[in-house]
C-alpha cells in the first residue's frame, strides 16, 4: 500500500513537470516555427538558438505589475486563470504513457489512474475547461472580455457535441471506455497483415479522426478557432484585463492543453505507445528498454501533433464567427452522426457485432 | 472511522454547505459556482458508491454543459447585487405561507423517521459502465428509447419556439 502511493506520487510529479517543461518549450518552438514560416529568425538572443527564451519570458511575466481593474470581481478575477491552469493539468491522469515498467521485479503501470471510464473523464475535463475562460472574462468587468468569454463558451459547447459523437463511433470499434484498453486494442496488426503495433484506430475511423481533430482545435482555442481572443475584434478577448502571471497562466494553460490534447489523440487514434514491429523485438530486448521505446514512440506522435498545432496556426487564417458556428452545427454534427451509422453498418457487414 | 466514512462525511458537508451558499449568496454568479461545487460533491458520492459512470456523466452533463449555459445567461443578463427588484407585500406573504407549509410537511415526515433496512446489492459492480449498459439495453430498453424520444420532442419544441416567424 505504501509503495504504490509513492509510485503514484513520483509518476504524477514526473508527468506534471514534463507537461510544464514541454509547454514552456512549446512557446519557443512556436515562435521559432513562426519565424521560419515568415522568413525570419525568431528568438535567438538568449542562449544558443534562443534556448533560454522561455525562462526569460517567465521572469518577465512574474516581475510585471499585477493590475486588478477597479470594478472587477477580485476573487473570480484571480480564480479564472487558476481554474484554466488546473483543468489543463488534470487531464493527464488517465493517459497511459507506456507499457508496464518493470524495475527490480516491481511492475509499475505508467498511468496515474486506470479508470474504466477514462474517455469520459477526458471529456469531462474538456467540458470544464471553459470555466476558467468564462469566469476570468466575466470578472474583468470589461465588454471585450465578456464577449470573448461568451464566444469561448458557445464555441466549446458547440464543438463538444461533434467531439462526443465522433468518439462514440470510435468506442463502437474499440468496445471499451478505458484509455489503457483502447491503447492495448491497437497492439495488433492492421487488417490482419503487416507488422504488429499498427492496428491504429485512425485506419478504422478516418472520418471520425478528422472530426475529432477539428473539434480538438476548437476546444483548445487554437487558430483557426481562436475567436475568443481575436485581437482584430476583441483587443485580446477574455484576457484583455489580465496582466503579469495571470496572463501567463492563461497562455501557459493553452500550451498544456495542446500537449494533453496531442497525447489523447495519439492514444485514441494513433496507437498510443504501440510502435510498428513491437512483437518482433519484445523477447530480444530487456523489458525496461522495450517500455522506453514505447514511451519514445508515444512522445514522437505527441511531438508530431504539437508541430501540427503550430503548423496550422501559421498557415490558416481564423474563421468568421458565423462560419465557425455553421461548420460546427451544420457540417460536423450531421457528419459525425453519419459516421456512427456507417460504422454500425460496416461492423454489422463485417460480422464484428 | 474508515477512509470511506470520513470521505462520505466530508463530501456530505461540502454538498450541504455549498447548497446553502447557492441560496444565500447575493451574487448570482457566485450561486452558480457554488452549485457547480455541489455537483462535484455529488460526483464524489457516486464514486464512493462505485458508480463511476454516473459520476462522470454528472460532471459532463451538469457541471460541463447545463451550468455553463446558466452562467452564460446570468452573464448576459448582467444581474448585480443592486439590481434585485423590490417585491410587493403580497409576494412576501405568499412566500411566507409556502415556506411554513413546507416546514410543516418536513416536521411531519421527520417524526415518522426510522432507520431503514440496509440495502444489500447482489452485484456491487452494477454501477460500472459495462454492467449498467447491459441492464439498460436489455431489461430497460423500452423506457430508455421512450425517454430519448421525449428528449427529441422537447428539442424540436424548443427549436420551433425559438424560430422566427417568416410572415
Amino acid at each position: 500500500m505504501e509503495a504504490i502511493v509513492i509510485e503514484k506520487i513520483i509518476l504524477i510529479t514526473v508527468i506534471l513537470l514534463l507537461s510544464l517543461v514541454i509547454a514552456m518549450y512549446m512557446t519557443l518552438a512556436e515562435r521559432k516555427f513562426a519565424g521560419f514560416l515568415q522568413d525570419r529568425l525568431g528568438p535567438n538572443r538568449t542562449g544558443p538558438f534562443g534556448i533560454l527564451q522561455p525562462l526569460a519570458d517567465g521572469v518577465k511575466l512574474f516581475t510585471k505589475e499585477e493590475i486588478i481593474p477597479a470594478n472587477a470581481n477580485k476573487m473570480l478575477f484571480i480564480l479564472g486563470p487558476s481554474l484554466a491552469m488546473f483543468t489543463a493539468c488534470i487531464g493527464s491522469a488517465v493517459i497511459p504513457w507506456g507499457h508496464d515498467l518493470v524495475i527490480g521485479g516491481r511492475t509499475i503501470p505508467l498511468q496515474v489512474a486506470d479508470i474504466n471510464v477514462g474517455v469520459l473523464y477526458i471529456f469531462g475535463v474538456v467540458s470544464l475547461g471553459v470555466y476558467g475562460v468564462m469566469i476570468g472574462g466575466w470578472a474583468s468587468n470589461n465588454k471585450y472580455s465578456l464577449l470573448g468569454a461568451i464566444r469561448a463558451a458557445s464555441q466549446n459547447i458547440s464543438y463538444e457535441i461533434a467531439m462526443g459523437l465522433s468518439i462514440i463511433a470510435l468506442l463502437m470499434v474499440t468496445g471499451t471506455l478505458s484509455m489503457r484498453g483502447i491503447a492495448v486494442g491497437q497492439a495488433g496488426n492492421l487488417y490482419g497483415w503487416g507488422p504488429s503495433g499498427m492496428a491504429w484506430n485512425v485506419f478504422y475511423q478516418p472520418l471520425g479522426f478528422l472530426i475529432y481533430l477539428i473539434c480538438m482545435f476548437a476546444e483548445a482555442n487554437r487558430t483557426p478557432f481562436d475567436l475568443p481572443e481575436c485581437e482584430s475584434e476583441l483587443v485580446a478577448g477574455y484576457h484583455t484585463e489580465h496582466s503579469s502571471m495571470k496572463l501567463g497562466f492563461y497562455l501557459f494553460a493553452e500550451y498544456i492543453n495542446m500537449f494533453i490534447a496531442s497525447a489523447v489523440v495519439a492514444t485514441l487514434y494513433f496507437g498510443g505507445y504501440n510502435f510498428p514491429g513491437q512483437d518482433a523485438i519484445v523477447g530480444s530486448v530487456s523489458p525496461f528498454l522495450y517500455t522506453l521505446i514505447g514511451v519514445a514512440a508515444l512522445f514522437l506522435k505527441i511531438s508530431f501533433f504539437l508541430f501540427f498545432f503550430i503548423w496550422i496556426r501559421w498557415t490558416i487564417p481564423r474563421f468568421r464567427y458565423d462560419q465557425l458556428m455553421k461548420l460546427g452545427w451544420n457540417i460536423l454534427i450531421p457528419l459525425s452522426i453519419a459516421n456512427i451509422v456507417i460504422t454500425g453498418i460496416v461492423m454489422f457487414m463485417a460480422g464484428k457485432v | 472511522m474508515t477512509i470511506t466514512q470520513s470521505l462520505f462525511y466530508f463530501l456530505a458537508f461540502v454538498a450541504i454547505f455549498c447548497s446553502l451558499l447557492v441560496v444565500l449568496a447575493k451574487n448570482p454568479v457566485h450561486s452558480v459556482l457554488y452549485l457547480i461545487i455541489t455537483f462535484f460533491a455529488f460526483t464524489g458520492h457516486y464514486i464512493l458508491l462505485n458508480a463511476q459512470f454516473v459520476g462522470i456523466v454528472n460532471i459532463i452533463v451538469y457541471a460541463g454543459a447545463i451550468m455553463v449555459l446558466f452562467l452564460f445567461v446570468i452573464m448576459l443578463l448582467n444581474f448585480n447585487e443592486g439590481t434585485e427588484t423590490h417585491k410587493p407585500n403580497l409576494v412576501k406573504f405568499a412566500g411566507a405561507i409556502t415556506g411554513g407549509l413546507v416546514l410543516v410537511v418536513l416536521v411531519a415526515s421527520l417524526q415518522t423517521l426510522q432507520q431503514s433496512n440496509p440495502v444489500k446489492l447482489n452485484n456491487a459492480d452494477i454501477g460500472l459502465v459495462k454492467n449498467l449498459g447491459k441492464v439498460l439495453f436489455n431489461e430497460f430498453l423500452l423506457p430508455f428509447e421512450v425517454v430519448s424520444i421525449l428528449f427529441l420532442s422537447a428539442m424540436v419544441g424548443a427549436v420551433l419556439l425559438a424560430r422566427k416567424e417568416n410572415n
